[in-house]
């Protein structure tokens, strides 16, 4: 099992979280997240002092899959996500030791 | 020692409260029986319904209006304790005005610095009108207008020394402010002191209340030291619709911080809430295209900072100029403000929220402006300024300047140090790291 996590722009939640569900996922988690990569931030003045935010606001998606349903997970992802301009995001693919559903007590694949 | 003295601040507010009402005990009961029953025919109920209606505004200045906007010029952190500033001071302020403060302000002139104590307690401060101080309402309705100039001037200062000062040092600074500098600046502006008496003009606080609290800002920014993180932390406003509120009820607040310093609902009072009007709309435009220009964007603090620079300015004339005027003075008002604090910054002091480029720089040019452009024909208790004939008065406002400055800072100056000698001003450095929220009052503002 792996867990997919993706940080991508947050105006396009919509459309990757609706990609995901047609390709047969089940569940997600999304947190609002900060940062940055290649993307510069962006300067805000109050009353004459300057600040310049380098951290952008993203959002993180957190999908936890089969070892097979990894390569078409990305392949969404990135196809639904991309703009073309810096700052899209990125995808990291962890390894998922374990997985439990909490209400039955499945464990591993069936669990996803 | 330290823990001494702040255990009598902690209380002090206590002791004070059981004295005053001795106080009223001793002093009042004796007044009551003194005066007259009923009100003699003289009271204006149109005059004293205004200047009820302007207290009322005046207190919203206060809390809500700078609560908010101070509260949300800070940060998230701070917001509690900033908001607290406001309200705190409102009740302090209120004690000491009662017990002594008004006395001192208003009362019988002793050598031209000071009044007496002859209305300690609102001793004989009642329902028959003063005859200088509005002699169509009721002297206690005066009374409690100016209880709100002298609360709303502290609450001012708190600006200053936002994010970063001990609250029992708040307490006592207010306590021995309110007696030591406002008290008399009050006086030789509008209780019969020295400085009315050689004809300054200042129609509703452009020294009493906005140089002063200016001047005493810079005082506290100097005294206190730069917030830890200063320049290079990120210290933007938590939460501008809070401070755009704010200024609304500012501006709203401020028609009967000017309008009501007419003492009564007469044309006096009708150019003054114009006049009001005017400048903080022209400020808000002056500062907002100057912005536009020097930084490139116009931004909604810019507008709100402009309004307020704009209302403080016209403070000291607006029952003294013309509406063209008040527009002249509002465009004055939003550059100097808005330049104010542009070279704060390269100055490098630390007034957190700006009190020295809007209400110190305000009250001066306001002060100026009327030694200018005032004009008798329109308030006959007034007198000319340069424009109308009457180059004196220009001196006369310049040596109103120069002594409010004078005396507030340097008076500020020591009380700070005092206050720093008995309780300590600021709090630890992990104090402002955490916020004054939890390290002095064990609150959040948001969950």
């Amino acid at each position: 099992m792996k867990l997919v996590e993706a940080i991508i722009k947050p105006f396009k939640l919509d459309e990757v979280k609706d990609a995901l569900l047609e390709i047969g996922i089940q569940g997600m988690t999304v947190t609002e997240v900060k940062g940055f990569g290649r993307q510069k931030g962006h300067k805000e003045t109050y009353r004459g002092t300057e600040y310049t935010i380098e951290f952008v606001p993203k959002v993180k998606i957190e999908v936890a899959v089969t070892d097979g349903q990894v390569a078409r997970v990305i392949e969404t992802i990135t196809r639904t996500a991309k703009t073309g301009s810096i700052g899209d995001g990125k995808i990291f693919v962890r390894d998922l030791g374990a997985a439990v559903r909490i209400r039955t007590g499945e464990t591993g694949e069936s669990a996803l | 020692m330290t823990a001494i003295v702040t255990k009598v601040a902690k209380y002090g507010v206590l002791i004070l409260g059981i004295v005053g009402c001795v106080l009223v005990w001793a002093t009042g009961a004796s007044s009551q029986e003194a005066s007259p029953l009923p009100a003699p025919a003289k009271i204006d109920s149109g005059d004293t319904a205004w200047v009820l209606a302007s207290s009322a505004l005046v207190l919203a200045m206060i809390v809500p209006g700078l609560a908010f906007i101070y509260g949300g010029l800070v940060r998230s952190k701070n917001v509690i304790g900033t908001m607290m500033h406001s309200f705190i001071i409102l009740c302090v302020v209120t004690l000491i005005w009662v017990l002594f403060g008004y006395s001192l302000a208003f009362g019988p002139d002793r050598g031209g610095v000071i009044g007496g104590l002859d209305w300690a307690a609102l001793s004989g401060v009642g329902s028959l009108p003063h005859p200088t101080y509005g002699p169509t309402i009721p002297h206690l309705a005066f009374a409690v207008f100016q209880l709100l100039f002298a609360a709303f001037t502290p609450a001012l200062i708190a600006g200053a020394f936002a994010e970063r000062m001990k609250f029992s040092a708040v307490l006592l600074f207010t306590i021995l402010w309110s007696i030591f500098i406002y008290c008399p600046l009050a006086h030789w502006l509008w209780g019969g002191g020295w400085l009315s008496k050689l004809g300054a003009l200042d129609f509703a606080g452009g020294a009493v209340v906005h140089t002063n609290s200016g001047a005493a800002a810079l005082a506290c920014a100097v005294v206190l030291g730069r917030r830890r993180g200063w320049r290079t932390d990120y210290m933007a406003p938590h939460n501008l619709p809070f401070v755009l509120l704010g200024t609304g009820l500012l501006w709203v607040g401020w028609f009967g911080f000017n309008g009501g310093s007419a003492r009564g609902a007469n044309a006096v009072a009708v150019g003054a809430l114009a006049a009001t009007h005017l400048a903080a709309s022209t400020a808000a435009l002056a500062w907002m295209m100057v912005e536009w220009m020097h930084r490139g964007k116009p931004t909604v603090l810019g507008v709100a900072s402009g309004a307020v620079a704009g209302l403080a300015t016209v403070t000291a004339g607006a029952g003294f100029v013309g509406p063209l005027s008040a527009m002249l003075i509002g465009g004055a008002a939003g550059v100097l403000s808005y330049f104010a604090i542009v070279w704060k910054g390269k100055i490098g002091y630390d007034d957190a929220l700006d009190v020295v480029g809007i209400h110190g720089v305000g009250g001066i040019l306001g002060l100026l402006a009327t030694g200018l452009l005032a004009c008798k024909a329109l308030n006959p208790a007034g007198a000319d300024g340069v424009f109308f004939g009457n180059p004196a008065q220009f001196g006369i406002q310049t040596l109103t300047v120069v002594s409010a400055v004078v005396f507030s800072f340097v008076g500020t100056y020591v009380i700070l140090k005092l206050v720093d000698g008995l309780t300590g001003l600021r709090i630890t450095p992990d104090e402002e790291a955490t916020g004054l929220d939890i390290s002095q009052h064990s609150e959040r503002a948001y969950s």
